[in-house]
């Protein structure tokens, strides 16, 4: 099979959103795709050296709560400090109980399945943001340099 | 049960851990050899078949008993 190719945009900074492009892209690699994720704005912060993903309640009517206090709980408790560090413990719970990946471990099998990362230069410099901070397996571009990746790709998200 | 060069214990994994293993486990082997995976995701399943027609690796076998899914990949020549 001559390779297909998947180009990702990844621009959430979230553990939630995180996941998709690192699952998305480490599947695409074994099934023999060629990969490249562009991370731009917050998408930053999951190729940062020391990973500090968090996921949040708060403007998230979607994100299932336990013992239902989504239905009792009033939407402005989840601005209580502290409510953002608790879920993300949870969260983590849940993740290593159900046996799902770390986004550490998933990065990691993409590096090693070679998929193309690349740092947006601009934001990084908007954020002022030190390459160092950055995993050293990465890539800096612009849009240009996502183009020229995905101008010939079968698959295209931006996430 | 048919016979298998190498076994991958993908058991307690999430999508997509026993697919990413199996690719692993797939690089180790020569064409013709066959891998044998045993998994607890019920998603696996429909995932294997994928894998197998996209990659070209033969899905030989694809079963359950108790709870857990065992699948026969031959590796592509």
């Amino acid at each position: 099979m001559a390779d297909k190719k998947l180009a990702i945009i990844a621009t959430k900074g979230t553990l939630d959103w995180a996941y998709p492009p690192f699952i998305l892209a480490s599947t695409a690699s074994a099934l023999g795709y060629q990969t490249c994720i562009f991370f731009t704005f917050y998408g930053l912060q999951l190729i940062k050296k020391k990973l500090d993903l968090k996921v949040s309640p708060l403007g998230n009517p979607g994100m299932p709560m336990p013992m239902g206090m989504n239905k009792w709980f009033p939407v402005l408790g989840t601005t209580i400090p502290g409510m953002e560090s608790m879920m993300t413990t949870m969260m983590k719970q849940k993740i290593k109980a159900k046996g799902v990946a770390t986004i550490e471990e998933l990065r990691d099998l993409c590096i090693e399945a070679e998929v193309r990362l690349v740092g947006c230069q601009m934001t990084i410099d908007l954020f002022d943001m030190k390459r160092e901070d950055l995993i050293d397996n990465i890539e800096l571009g612009g849009a240009a340099t996502f183009f020229e990746f995905a101008g010939d790709a079968d698959v295209t998200l931006f996430i | 049960m048919p016979e298998h060069d190498q076994e991958l214990d993908a058991r307690g994994l999430n999508c997509p851990l026993p697919i990413l293993r199996a690719k692993k486990a797939l690089n180790d082997l020569t064409s013709g050899q066959v891998l044998r995976i045993l998994a607890t995701d019920p998603g696996s399943v429909k995932d294997f078949e994928a894998f197998a027609q996209q990659t070209g690796n033969e899905l030989l076998e694809s079963t359950e008993k108790d709870g857990e899914f065992h699948f026969l990949l031959r590796k592509a020549g």
